[in-house]
């Protein structure tokens, strides 16, 4: 048992595999004003237990990544592997969850329908069911909105429903796209605080997209930065940073210095341009 | 507790009268439309009618102005009324008029559908219900199978590309041509009454369906379906969770035109048959015999049938997506 207060604890599953593993991955779309180089020759480890951030400009890659590691993007070069296996084989299994930069929620579903739809095609039994959603409702602070159609809730709490219904699945890996980039400050401090709280419980690796540097490094344990034309990755940043975190850790000089760090990545990758 | 109970029984007022001005305000334009029809179709009856009028009059020796050197015949219409306003009201009151005034096609629905019993030959609520009868039956396999083309066109790639056009195609050969071809050779084959015209029925009514449902089918948005993908759904789920419940919207507006364009089939699949009953039947036989009130009264019988069949899908419609959540 490592401190909760060491910095970045080196826990045996780090020296195993690593859950997602990207090789020279690179990714050209062909469109028609010539290709778009969406990525180019990333390679990236990431450990079990893990929460690595990926910040960057927009249309630097990002979603593409995270499409890539779901199986819904094939890569055009360089090899990727989620779990040890093809990501085609992970999504298969349903080793992980999704989070869209959209809601993407069913019109025609309640909410607590909409998060019972991946456990309906699991095939996983009614009354489980009703505990789960009940269960993850309550992580993001919606409950008594079960019956509650789409319609009838903010773009936010929409947002908050599609991570209900990507926790409820309980996939041990999260890929989460800007889930919190529609949310006022006060309640993604909130959602920052419970997504750490959740991480710190399930042990789930989780990447995460944001565009927010406060966030990236709050929630971080690696923080990759990406820079556009072609995606690539610029800089990884090691979080010393400790992995139990009260809000105002973002007042420490080892938060700000951090924080700074990722700014002169995200610069320095303006530059190139 | 009174303060209370005014309140309440004012806010209760306040919401009934807005109901009401909502209706009126839709009304309105209804009604000033009606009544514009109505006064234009008033003012083309004497033109229309004036010329029997005028030598039915002349034969009773009553005094007919026509313009110098013309005849009755060769006079213009309008010349005629304005020359024998006197003759105006004959017009209106004429037995087989070339064009019936509303009241008269009013006064011949009443008498034939609220008069004869409704068995009777003589019953337009006799006519309609055979009309209808094929129409619905039609409107059935039509809608069916329009539905299972669309399913076979959005997951079939062969069928995507095969089956629009000749459903296009299908949709431009002239109906009237094609129906008494159709009736003909199904008679011969032995098939005769409802089903020839329940053919003619589906073969309209199936078109609107396949181009809704195809577009509603493929109306999820790429996060709805790469959803399901990262939840590894099967084929079936995929259909039965996403794109059907997607396509539900799509569906009515096509069930409306579809049920609509159902019972003109079925009317024109009545003229060639020499049928016995139906409104086709009634419109057939009234030119016949030149029973032009009885024209116009089967048309109106069959507008409001129309206007009936397309409101129960239109309330089937706003019932069901009110239920599945659709919002607003
Ligand atoms: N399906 C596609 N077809 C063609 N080009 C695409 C496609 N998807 C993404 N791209 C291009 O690939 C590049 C990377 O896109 P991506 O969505 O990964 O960016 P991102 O980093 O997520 O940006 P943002 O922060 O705005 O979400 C962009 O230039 C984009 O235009
Ligand atoms: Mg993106």
């Amino acid at each position: 048992m490592t401190p909760e207060t060491a910095p970045r604890p080196e826990t045996p599953a780090e020296t195993a595999a690593p859950v997602i593993r990207a090789r020279d991955l690179s990714l050209t779309f062909q469109t028609g004003d010539g290709p778009v180089h969406a990525l180019k020759d990333v390679t990236l480890d990431i450990a079990k237990g893990d929460f690595v951030s990926f910040i960057g400009p927009s249309g630097c890659g990002k979603t593409t990544f995270l499409r890539v590691l779901a199986d819904l993007e094939q890569p055009t070069a360089g090899s990727v592997t989620v779990n040890g296996v093809t990501p085609e084989q992970a999504r298969r299994a349903r080793a992980y969850g999704y989070v869209f930069q959209a809601a993407g929620l069913y019109p025609w579903r309640t909410i607590g329908g909409n998060i019972r739809l991946p456990l309906e095609i699991m095939g996983i039994s009614r009354a489980e069911q009703a505990s789960r959603v009940a269960r993850v409702l309550e992580m993001v602070e919606l409950d008594g909105f079960e019956r509650k159609y789409p319609w009838q809730l903010s773009g936010g709490m929409q947002q908050r429903a599609s991570i209900a219904r990507a926790l409820a699945f309980d996939a041990d890996i999260l890929l989460m796209d800007e889930p919190f980039g529609a949310l006022d400050e006060i309640v993604r401090d909130h959602l920052n605080e419970q997504l750490l709280a959740l991480w710190a419980r399930t042990g789930k690796t989780i990447a995460f997209v944001t565009h927010s540097i406060p966030e990236a490094v709050y929630l971080s344990t690696r923080i990759v930065v990406m820079s556009p034309r072609p995606g690539r990755i610029s800089d990884v940043i090691e979080s010393p940073l400790p992995r139990e975190r009260p809000l105002d850790i973002r007042d420490t000089p080892e938060f700000i210095e951090i924080a700074h760090r990722v700014r002169e990545g995200l610069r320095a990758g303006h530059e190139d341009v | 507790m009174s303060d209370v109970t005014a309140a309440g029984a004012g806010v209760g007022r306040s919401a009934a009268t807005g109901w009401i001005g909502r209706r009126v305000v839709a009304l309105g334009p209804v009604l000033a439309v009606v009544a514009g029809i109505l006064a234009i179709w008033y003012a083309a009856v004497p033109p229309m009618n004036i010329h029997w009028a005028a030598s039915r009059a002349a034969r009773a020796d009553v005094a007919v102005s026509v313009p110098e050197g013309q005849s009755i015949r060769s006079a213009g219409a309008w010349a005629l009324v304005l020359r024998n306003p006197g003759l105006i009201p004959a017009t209106y009151t004429q037995d087989k008029p070339r064009l019936p005034a509303p009241h008269q096609v009013a006064a011949e629905l009443w008498s034939t559908t609220a008069g004869p019993p409704v068995t009777s030959n003589k019953s337009l609520i006799h006519h309609a219900s055979i009309t209808l009868g094929a129409t619905l039956l039609g409107f059935v396999f039509g809608a069916l199978g329009g539905l299972l083309l669309a399913v076979g066109i959005v997951y079939n790639r062969v069928m995507d590309a095969s089956v629009m056009p000749w459903a296009i195609a299908s949709q431009t050969i002239p109906i009237l041509a094609l129906a008494p071809m159709i009736v003909v050779v199904l008679n011969s084959i032995g098939v005769t009454g409802l089903v020839p015209k329940a053919v003619i029925a589906a073969y309209l009514s199936f078109f609107p369906v396949v181009v809704g449902m195809v577009k509603g089918l493929r109306s999820p948005s790429a996060i709805q379906s790469d959803l399901l993908h990262t939840y590894n759904a099967n084929g079936w789920q995929g259909f039965w969770k996403l794109r059907l419940p997607a396509a539900m919207p799509f569906l009515f507006p096509s069930l409306k035109v579809g049920i609509a364009a159902s019972l003109v089939g079925a009317i024109i699949a009545e003229l060639p048959t020499g049928a016995q009953g139906g409104l086709g039947a009634r419109l057939l036989s009234g030119s016949y015999y030149g029973q032009t009130i009885q024209i116009w009264s089967a048309l109106f019988a069959a507008a409001i049938l129309a206007a009936v069949l397309v409101g129960i899908v239109g309330a089937i419609q706003t019932a069901t997506l009110k239920r599945m959540g659709f919002g607003r």
